[in-house]
């Protein structure tokens, strides 16, 4: 295949994983960034998203696109309340300790992954996409769904945004991620923010999931990468920083798509590592990041 | 105080507490022996065992099957599971082995070799079967294999990878159900050369099981004077695939591919995408898709490529009764799904093997007489001695010679076209296509 070509379809796969990525990480960062936590589980909730999406798309019949939408509804829907309940039961009593919530987390995470073990199974299952269309390039044919899927993310992204700079919500959010005691002091409720924010994470690695899914299959072990490039991606772009995060997906997507492709996947990850330690090394709080207080 | 030296001076102390112990259990186990005396003449003069009372011992066969009930050989641990389960009703039925009940014992190695090299152990010291059997993926029977050797407990795979006749393992490994991927690609070249194309891409999974198609494929190719152009290596973790496909050079005639794992599906609609209708010849292991339904949305773009099948999943029109029979046994409808469940599709180009090493296992233990594990030996030699599987009810994938040095079988191997979203078989190879020079000799090795 000729070289433009080649990077057409090396960009195209990069700006697939950027998407995805940048919903899940979106998720993670918010987290972190509010709530000052690192949530080991976060992988788990885009799992049981995936999970769910095959639950929800297998209760419809007639055409594939009905079951999809009720999944990209319903999934996010009860992530977040899985998500609502475990910080009402473990997170606020450990009183969102740092080095308690990690292990908390971690416990979280093998829960999860053997009751979907135990009740779905080792099973690898797809859902089917709501649309079928396959773009003809001269070159070579691309998935219409992928391209889509990049369309449903920018949206995702951009209502984000909207809600944590325009609405109330999200100025309380802000508020909260700024300086915790003074929002407390004006009356601001940080603990059920907190616990919004930590169901709002989890919906977003869901809906991430949910996107995924007519891709990959769901599986019960497919929470670990995503887990893995989200962390990288926070650290690159910064701690609770929305434009951070989308511009470190980006990154990261890119890059791996074309490295992969022209090089190996290998190479690929072991840049994407090796930028994780120069940004830690010259620039600990991320390229957007503020420093901490 | 008192009781101190009692400790301390291990002799005494020691014996004393258990010599209580034991007069203790002795008196439990006195009533529970005629408990258990009672409940097994119970047991005895129940129906099922009178068609054992004839023979010398009515103690059933145990024999221990390593099974991928988890991890990435699920479905197809699924499906051998059936068809292991078929096979036993249908010896037990017959009255069984040497008269004796044939027993099933499971474990799930999570098809993970060091689990699975635990589960042999396990088998082996804690249900004391008389052999172990059943084991598909390669790295699990690499890893199984040694401590199936240490332990001299017969271990009959049902694996394909060439480990077996390649002579690297040991004389308790056997492998007389299913032909071996050399075998298996050997048959395959001349068929895909003249036909398909002789300018070959092979797509393979970067380990032991893809490495043995790559080499031998490749080797096979050029024995018919064509030519593998491009080798893609996929590492078997990957969940996606359009980037590798690039690397497929556009003189391609015929794409060989041979994947296996969860994300098989994924692997064939983005081939599909990327291709579309401007393909080249497409000829795959059916590994690419066992388990998985033909209609599946996405796979229409298989239609028109070819498939190696060990045994066709869909119900030929000149099938035989044997293979009728078998496919009734282990309960799957013309589509090759289960009978209870038309999503449930079953892994039929390979469970065969597990019904038709369980016959090779009872014939090897009835020319020997089995007793019991001090005969495992002559169970191997017994097997080793066998040089032929004539085709029927035993053997219904076909007739199959079977080389005792290197502990392999050889068989006819299927080739299918995929029409209407269904396999249909169009090529059928010879035994001989399949054969090639051994490398080694299992018999000279000491037990």
């Amino acid at each position: 295949m000729a070289f433009g070509p080649y990077l057409l379809l090396a960009t195209l796969e990069g700006l697939v994983t950027a998407a995805v990525l940048s919903l899940t990480a979106l998720g993670l960062s918010l987290v972190f960034g509010v709530m000052r936590i690192v949530n080991v589980a976060h992988g788990e909730f885009f799992m049981l998203g995936a999970v769910l999406a095959w639950f929800f798309s297998t209760l419809v019949t007639g055409h594939p696109a009905l079951g999809f939408l009720l999944a990209l509804v319903l999934s996010p829907l009860v992530v977040g309340a899985v998500a609502l309940v475990s910080e009402r039961l473990v997170l606020r009593r450990l009183d969102y300790n740092p080095e308690a919530t990690i292990v908390a987390t971690i416990g979280l995470l093998y829960i999860i992954q053997q009751i979907v073990l135990t009740v779905y199974g080792p099973e690898a299952r797809p859902v089917v996409a709501p649309f079928d269309v396959r773009i003809a390039l001269p070159w070579f044919g691309y998935s219409g769904y992928k391209l889509a899927v990049i369309a449903a993310s920018v949206l995702v992204i951009a209502a984000t945004w909207f809600l944590l700079t325009k609405t109330r919500i999200g100025l309380v959010m802000r508020a909260t991620q700024y300086d915790r005691e003074t929002a407390q002091n004006f009356g601001i409720p940080v603990d059920r923010v907190y616990a919004g924010v930590f169901a709002l994470g989890a919906a977003l690695a869901a809906i991430a999931a949910v996107l995924v899914v007519p891709i990959q299959q769901a599986h019960y072990l497919m929470g670990l990468d995503p887990l893995l490039l989200s962390f990288i991606v926070v650290i690159i772009g910064g701690l609770g920083s929305l434009r951070g995060t989308v511009v470190a997906a980006l990154l990261i997507g890119l890059s791996d798509g074309i490295i992969s492709v022209f090089f190996s996947p290998t190479l690929a990850k072991m840049i994407a590592t090796l930028l994780v330690a120069m940004v830690l090394v010259f620039r600990p709080q991320g390229l957007f990041g503020t420093a901490a207080r | 105080m008192r009781k101190r030296p009692q400790f301390y001076r291990k002799g005494t102390g020691m014996i004393d507490a258990t010599s209580n112990n034991r007069s203790n259990r002795n008196g439990l186990s006195r009533r529970t022996a005629l408990k258990g005396i009672g409940a097994a003449a119970g047991l005895m003069a129940g129906p099922g065992f009178v068609r054992y009372a004839g023979a010398q011992t009515s103690a059933p066969i145990r024999i221990g099957f390593q099974a991928h009930r988890t991890g990435i050989g699920a479905a197809y641990g699924r499906w051998y599971e059936r068809t292991t389960n078929a096979a036993v009703k249908a010896i037990n039925a017959a009255g069984g082995i040497n008269g004796r009940p044939l027993e099933i014992v499971v474990e799930d190695d999570g098809t993970d070799p060091k689990r699975g090299a635990e589960v042999v152990e396990k088998f082996a010291n804690q249900h004391k079967v008389d052999l172990v059997f059943g084991t598909l993926f390669s790295h699990v029977v690499v890893g199984s294999a040694p401590t199936a050797g240490e332990l001299k407990m017969p271990y009959y795979v049902v694996s394909e990878g060439y480990h077996v006749a390649s002579g690297k393992l040991n004389r308790y490994v056997v492998q007389p159900g299913i032909t071996d991927v050399r075998s298996q690609v050997t048959s395959m070249a001349p068929w895909v050369s003249s036909n398909l194309g002789r300018k070959a891409t092979m797509i393979f999974p970067d380990y032991a099981f893809g490495h043995d198609h790559r080499d031998f494929f490749t080797a096979a190719m050029k024995a018919q004077g064509a030519e593998v152009i491009a080798q893609v290596a996929i590492p078997p973790t990957e969940s996606s695939f359009t980037r590798y496909f690039p690397q497929i050079p556009r003189e391609t005639e015929v794409l060989y591919h041979v994947m296996v794992g969860p994300a098989v599906l994924t692997f064939v609609k983005e081939l599909g995408e990327f291709y579309g209708s401007n393909r080249p010849e497409i000829f795959g292991f059916i590994d690419s898709l066992e388990a998985v339904d033909m209609a599946s949305p996405g796979l229409e773009f298989l239609e028109g490529t070819y498939f190696w099948e060990g045994m066709p999943r869909y119900l030929q029109a000149d099938v035989g009764d044997a293979e009728r029979a078998y496919r009734d046994a282990v309960g799957i409808d013309e589509n090759g799904a289960s009978k209870d469940d038309p999503q449930d599709v079953s892994t039929a180009a390979h469970m065969f093997g597990c019904w038709e090493t369980l016959y090779v296992i009872k014939a090897a233990m009835e020319a020997v007489d089995y007793k019991g594990p001090q005969d495992r030996a002559k169970v191997i030699e017994a097997t080793e001695a066998m040089t032929e599987f004539p085709a029927g009810l035993e053997h219904p994938q076909g007739r199959k010679i079977f080389n005792g040095k290197i502990h392999q079988c050889f068989g006819h191997q299927n080739i299918s076209l995929v029409k209407d979203g269904r396999l249909e078989v169009i090529h059928r190879t010879a035994i001989e296509d399949g054969m090639y020079q051994p490398e080694a000799d299992y018999t000279s090795m000491s037990f």
